[in-house]
C-alpha cells in the first residue's frame, strides 16, 4: 500500500497536499484499491463554497458509490477535469494524475487535525 | 472481516492462491468480488472465458411416484414436457403471484428432479416446497453436498472439451449429460446454461472434488481466468437476466419482472399462484421492468427512485451500473407500465438530483 510521507491524510481515506494557500485532494490507494474499477467521479464546480461537514461529490466503481469528504471549509479553485474522461486515473495514480480537487482552507486551522502517514497506516492496520 | 460466521464453499482455500480480492458476505457466503477486477474479468466473459464458483447456490432433489406432479404444482412453467436431461427455468409463485424463487428445474430420471435455487433462498424454498408435500414424494436438501462452477464465455466449449471425451458441442442449451469424467474428477453434471448472457456450461460436482476440478480446469487453458461475484452480475444485468431480491421478489411478480415467459398459465394441471397470474395478465400487469439509459451523469443503483418528466414518482430501480460491454450507466427499473414505452424520458433521483434518463431496448447485450 503506498503512502507518501509528503502528504497528510483523513480517516475518511482523502490524502490532503498542502501547496502553499491551497491545498489539492484526493482519495487514498488503500480507497481505490477497495473500491475497485472507478468509472465515474462527481465533482463540485470550481468556485463553489465547501463545507467540512458536507459531501462534496462522489466516486463511484462499478459495484459501488463513495461519498466524498473534504477536511476543511474551503472554496475550490480548481477541479481535475480529466476524471470526467478518464475516471480510472483515481485507479492508476491516486495521489498524481488522479487528485481531486483544489481549496482554498477558509480556516487553516483544521489542517492541524490531519494525520501523518504513520497514524493513519496504523488506522489501516487496526481495521484489518 | 468476520469469515469465520459466513459460510464458506469448498473452493474458499484456493481463492486466495488464484489471487481473489475483497471477499464479502453475500446472503451469508464468504465469496471473492474479483480477482482481477470486474471489468477485467467481465471483458474476458465476453471475449473468452471465465470460471466462476457459484457452489452457494442450492440444490434440492424432488423424487418419488409423485415427484413430476408436486414440481409442476410449484412451479408456473410446465414441467410435464421436460425429458430426461433437460433443464427449464421457472418462476416459483405464492397464491399472490409474488415469486418465491426464480430456479432451473433438471429432470434427472423419469421420477427425480433436481431444483438449482438461489443461496439466499434455500431455507425458504425448502420449507414452501415440505408444506405442499405428498404421498410418494421424498425432499431432500443437497446443497451441503453439491459444488457448482460455471465455465462462461465463447471459448468455454473448446476449454472443458479438453477435459472430457464427451462431445460437448452436441449438448444443445438447457440440456445437460449426467456422470461425465472430467479429468480425474468423476460424476459431474454438465448443463449448458448460465448466468452472463454467453455460451458455457454449469457443471455440478461433489464437495470433495470441487477443488480439482477448478484446478484442473485453469490448468487446462490460460485463456480461463477465474471470476468473481461483480463480473456475474455485470454479466446477469446486461443480458436482463433477473435477480432475485432485485427484480424478483415476494412482492414481484414474474410478469412484471420481465419473465412472464416462464408462467404456463394454460398447462395441463393447476398451480400455485395460477389464478392471481392470470388474471394480472387479463388486466396488463400495471407494472413493468424496462431498460433505462442515464444521458446526464450519474450511475442509477439499486432502490433508487424513478420520477416522470413531470416529476411524479413511477417507480424505482432494481439494478444499475455502468456497463462495462456497452460503456453507458445503463439500469433495470421497476416503473408504472404506461411509462415502459422506449423513448420516454423519466428520471433518476441520484442522491439530491433528478437526473434526465430515457427508456431503451433490452436486453442491452445480445449475443452475436
Amino acid at each position: 500500500m503506498d503512502l507518501p510521507n509528503d502528504l497528510k491524510y483523513t480517516d475518511e481515506h482523502v490524502w490532503v497536499r498542502e501547496e502553499g494557500d491551497f491545498i489539492s485532494i484526493g482519495v487514498t490507494d488503500h480507497a481505490q484499491d477497495e473500491l475497485g474499477d472507478v468509472v465515474f467521479v462527481e465533482l463540485p464546480e470550481q468556485g463553489e463554497q465547501l463545507s467540512a461537514t458536507d459531501s462534496f461529490g462522489s466516486v463511484e466503481s462499478v459495484k459501488t458509490v463513495s461519498e466524498l469528504y473534504t477536511p476543511v471549509d474551503g472554496e475550490v479553485v480548481k477541479v481535475n477535469q480529466a476524471l470526467e474522461d478518464t475516471p480510472e486515473l483515481v485507479n492508476e495514480s491516486p495521489y498524481q494524475q488522479g487528485w481531486l480537487i483544489q481549496i482554498k482552507p477558509a480556516n487553516p486551522d483544521q489542517l492541524k487535525q490531519l494525520l501523518d502517514s504513520q497514524s493513519y497506516q496504523k488506522q489501516l492496520s487496526e481495521k484489518e | 472481516m468476520s469469515d469465520k460466521q459466513l459460510k464458506q464453499t469448498p473452493l474458499f482455500d484456493l481463492y486466495q492462491h488464484n489471487g481473489a480480492k475483497k471477499i464479502i458476505d453475500y446472503g451469508g457466503w464468504a465469496l471473492p468480488v474479483h480477482f482481477s477486477s470486474i471489468i477485467d474479468e467481465h471483458h474476458a466473459v465476453r471475449q473468452k472465458a471465465g470460471l466462476f464458483d457459484v457452489s452457494h447456490m442450492g440444490e434440492i432433489r424432488i423424487e418419488g411416484e409423485a415427484a413430476e406432479k408436486l414440481v409442476n404444482l410449484l412451479m408456473t412453467n410446465d414441467i410435464t414436457s421436460l425429458e430426461i436431461n433437460q433443464a427449464r427455468y421457472t418462476a416459483m409463485c405464492y397464491q399472490n403471484g409474488g415469486t418465491v424463487d426464480d430456479l432451473l428445474v433438471y429432470k434427472l430420471a423419469e421420477q427425480t428432479f433436481l431444483l438449482v435455487v438461489n443461496a439466499a433462498n434455500i431455507d425458504k424454498d425448502l420449507d414452501w416446497i415440505k408444506a405442499h408435500h405428498m404421498d410418494g414424494v421424498t425432499i431432500t436438501n443437497l446443497s451441503e453436498h453439491i459444488a457448482q462452477l460455471a465455465v462462461q464465455g465463447p471459448e468455454a466449449v473448446n476449454i472443458l472439451q479438453k477435459l472430457t471425451d464427451v462431445r460437448l458441442a452436441d449438448i444443445k442449451p438447457f440440456r445437460f449429460v449426467q456422470n461425465v469424467q472430467l479429468a480425474d474428477v468423476t460424476d459431474v453434471l454438465v448443463s449448458r446454461t448460465g448466468y452472463t448472457g454467453e455460451d458455457g456450461f454449469e457443471l455440478y460436482v461433489s464437495h470433495d472434488q470441487a477443488q480439482a476440478l477448478w484446478q484442473a480446469l485453469l490448468q487446462a487453458d490460460d485463456r480461463l481466468q477465474p471470476c468473481g461475484l461483480g463480473a456475474r452480475d455485470t454479466l446477469r444485468f446486461e443480458a436482463k437476466l433477473a435477480l432475485y431480491g432485485q427484480e424478483l421478489s415476494p412482492s414481484i411478480s414474474p410478469f412484471e419482472a420481465g419473465i412472464g415467459f416462464t408462467v404456463k398459465i394454460d398447462k395441463s394441471s393447476d398451480f400455485i399462484g395460477r389464478a392471481a397470474l392470470m388474471k394480472e395478465k387479463q388486466n396488463q400487469p400495471t407494472r413493468k421492468l424496462v431498460g433505462l439509459e442515464i444521458i446526464d451523469k450519474g450511475i442509477p443503483r439499486h432502490g433508487y427512485k424513478v420520477f416522470s418528466s413531470s416529476n411524479q414518482e413511477i417507480g424505482f430501480i432494481t439494478s444499475g451500473t455502468h456497463s462495462p460491454s456497452i460503456q453507458k450507466q445503463l439500469g433495470l427499473a421497476l416503473v408504472q407500465a404506461e411509462y415502459g414505452k422506449l423513448g420516454t424520458e423519466v428520471q433518476v433521483q441520484i442522491r439530491s438530483r433528478l437526473v434526465d434518463a430515457v427508456i431503451v431496448e433490452t436486453p442491452f447485450y445480445k449475443r452475436k
